[in-house]
């Protein structure tokens, strides 16, 4: 995984609640054994008109121009303004690697998924929570600038706008400090093996049928 | 000793280590695996050079990709099919135990773990599947991980994890005639919301739950996610252990009397306090149908449709009326005067004996209706679908004019060949009416298997505790 660096980038709004996961990606682009890729069929079904299968190409394909993120400039943002629940649903990783893939850095929303949420750090994605009034307020924004851009600062976990305005927002700090080095948590888990197998020692000698 | 809930028991006992911040190493017994979420995982162990750590406790089986007909032609869409052969090549490379298609112990992962006993009180069980949730039914800790998640489990046996909350939804007294384990929790959803369980584990307690069969127990637990909790459980009672009782994964011999015993201390400490706490009469609850496009989106079968105008949160106003555009119904109209174009039984929430056994009994002696385009019932495993067999209920579904498919996740998210055509409108028993989910375009309607049988068979939702 890429270490999460400081950036700045346009901000797209997606301003609904309850975005989920099969929205995110559709169920027929889970079908690849990749981990890549997916970011032309995010938003499929809003995205184009047709309807898309795997393996087709995707610049023959009707695009919707209404839908946000084949607009100008929004086909190149970086961070996703958003509502209440976003990534519900399944549990599909794809969901993270499509938006990833996409070039997301950043979701922002009132709140997230638990599962979406989790998977979010596991793919360099990081999700930020704010209250609705500060949300409201950054759809209020984004709607008054077009070319709308937040600074994404996770090591001080601070966004800021062009203007010089702060917002502080919240991080676990072991997820802060996995996507600040681009750990690979596995690694880190391994470290502990010796207590894994102690722990299975005695918890197979008091419920041996787990084994 | 402090009053412990049945989730802070089951979290403690699977504590490898704890950080001070509460971050834990939790330890995982049972890994449930199929070809969707799997293929990136076993190609990240394969490029780290990683073993997996316990291979006894993955079982693996394809369910989401395979065709629900003939399944002697093998799989047709090339895509589909090369996910399930990495399934299978994966499995046999790691020497794990799969069922693989054409096994009669073939069937959806949260309906074959249980059947097998794969499942057992007081585990933790993970899975690439949000649906995991179902297995809390045997008072077990059970969640959906992502692909991330699942190699991670593969190679330690754990995750790191925090605790979540705790909230106890209790149905208080029974429900009434006819009202099934679905619209038990369709009702919840629809109280507390599709974000109203994020951050907590539920424990579903009360009357009408202690008298719900296994099936339901695990209809109930399946749907938390929709309710945004992960993992949803229950108590361990004289029901779970009968259930479990001689399945081939289950303990047998002096090991069983050992596992009871143990099994008797799931279920809460009387004074243990919950972070949140819901109750609904359970006599208040009548059979379920979704309407919109979010499973709280959901009223009583003789309830009409919202009206954006009477919605004064305007985030919430501008839901409805996307869903009601989305979903093609006005404003206000009852829904049992909605007419359905296809029904689907089955899925992870409702394709047991117990939902065929409740969908045949409205489906006998009468006939799909004319407007119903297809009918079909899909059993959750090869073992439901032979049970099913032997008690007669294919006979009665096929002569009402359903269709009686192979097993697996079929139309419930439509990644094989069954699916929804734009704009159809379908009664279905699964668990999503997400746009989309069921076909683009498609219209979903989440009801209980008695409520989709009698979609099917007078072709609009109808009350099912009003039939003779």
């Amino acid at each position: 995984m890429n270490k999460f660096q400081k950036f700045t980038g346009i901000v797209a709004p997606m301003d609904r609640a309850n975005v989920d996961t099969d929205a995110i990606i559709p169920k027929q682009y889970l079908k690849s054994i990749k981990r890549t890729g997916f970011g032309p069929n995010l938003f499929d079904d809003w995205r184009y008109l047709d309807s898309g299968e795997p393996g087709m190409d995707n610049n023959e394909r009707r695009v919707n121009p209404d839908f946000v993120l084949n607009k100008t400039p929004y086909k190149y943002a970086q961070i996703l303004l958003a509502r209440e629940n976003f990534g519900c649903g399944s549990s599909r990783e794809h969901a993270v690697w499509a938006l990833t893939d996409f070039g997301f850095k950043v979701v922002i929303a009132t709140g997230f998924a638990d599962i979406f949420f989790n998977n979010s750090f596991k793919s360099g994605l990081l999700p930020i929570v704010l209250n609705s009034t500060v949300v409201d307020q950054l759809f209020e924004e984004l709607e008054d600038h077009e070319d709308y851009q937040l600074s994404i600062d996770l090591e001080n976990q601070l966004i800021s706008n062009s203007a010089g305005a702060q917002i502080p927002f919240e991080v676990d700090e072991f997820r802060k400090h996995c996507l600040l080095n681009g750990l690979d948590d596995i690694g880190l888990t391994l470290q502990h093996a010796d207590q894994i197998k102690s722990f299975e020692q005695q918890y197979y000698q008091q419920s041996p049928w787990l084994k | 000793m402090a009053a412990l809930t049945l989730y802070d028991k089951v979290w403690q006992q699977h504590i490898v280590r704890q950080e001070e911040d509460g971050t834990a190493l939790l330890y995982i017994d049972r890994h449930l695996v199929h070809e969707v979420t799997s293929p990136q995982a076993f190609e990240g162990l394969h490029m780290n050079n990683r073993p997996l750590w316990r291979k006894e406790s993955i079982l693996a089986v394809p369910d989401h990709n395979v065709p629900t007909t003939d399944r002697h032609q093998g799989i047709s869409d090339p895509v589909a099919k090369l996910q399930v052969d990495t399934l299978d090549q994966n499995c046999n490379s790691f020497g794990l135990t799969e069922f693989k298609m054409n096994d009669i112990r073939q069937g959806i992962v949260h309906v074959i773990g249980p059947e097998q006993g794969a499942t057992l009180p007081g585990m933790t069980v993970v899975c690439g599947d949000s649906h995991t949730s179902t297995h809390g039914a045997f008072a077990a800790l059970a969640f959906g991980i992502g692909t991330s998640e699942v190699e991670h489990v593969m190679a330690t046996q754990c995750l790191i994890q925090k605790k979540s909350k705790n909230m106890r939804v209790t149905i208080e007294g029974p429900v009434g005639n006819g009202v099934t384990a679905k619209d038990i929790v369709l009702a919840i959803i629809g109280k507390i919301g599709t974000a109203g369980g994020t951050g907590y584990t539920i424990e579903f307690a009360g009357e009408a739950i202690q008298n719900l069969s296994m099936e339901g127990r695990m209809t109930v637990c399946n749907m938390t996610i929709e309710a945004g909790a992960r993992a949803g459980l229950i108590g361990c009672d004289q029901t779970t252990i009968d259930y479990v009782k001689g399945r081939p994964f289950a303990p047998a011999a002096a090991d069983w009397d050992n596992a009871v015993s143990q099994w008797h201390e799931l279920h809460t400490d009387d004074g243990a306090v919950f972070d949140r706490e819901v109750t609904i009469k359970g006599d208040s609850i009548e059979p379920q149908v979704s309407w919109g496009t979010s499973p709280e989106m959901v009223i009583s079968i003789n309830d009409t449709v919202p009206n954006p105008a009477n919605e004064t949160d305007s985030v919430k106003a501008d839901g409805i009326q996307k869903a009601l555009e989305y979903m093609g119904l006005d404003a206000d109209a009852a829904i049992n005067e909605v007419f359905v174009d296809k029904v689907f039984i089955g899925s992870c929430t409702n394709s047991r004996i117990e939902d065929l056994r409740s969908a045949a009994d409205v489906a006998k002696g009468r006939q799909v209706a004319d407007n119903v385009k297809l009918a079909m019932v899909v059993p959750g495993s090869g073992l439901v679908k032979q049970q099913a067999e032997q008690e007669g209920l294919d006979k009665i579904f096929i002569e009402a004019g359903f269709e009686w498919r192979e097993p697996g996740c079929s139309m419930c998210l439509a990644m094989n060949a069954d699916r929804l055509e734009s704009g159809e409108r379908c009664a279905s028993t699964s668990n999503r009416n997400f746009e989309g989910r069921q076909g683009q375009g498609g219209r979903t309607h989440l009801v209980s298997p008695a409520m989709a049988a009698a979609a099917a068979v007078f072709g609009h939702f109808t009350d099912v505790t009003k039939l003779n």
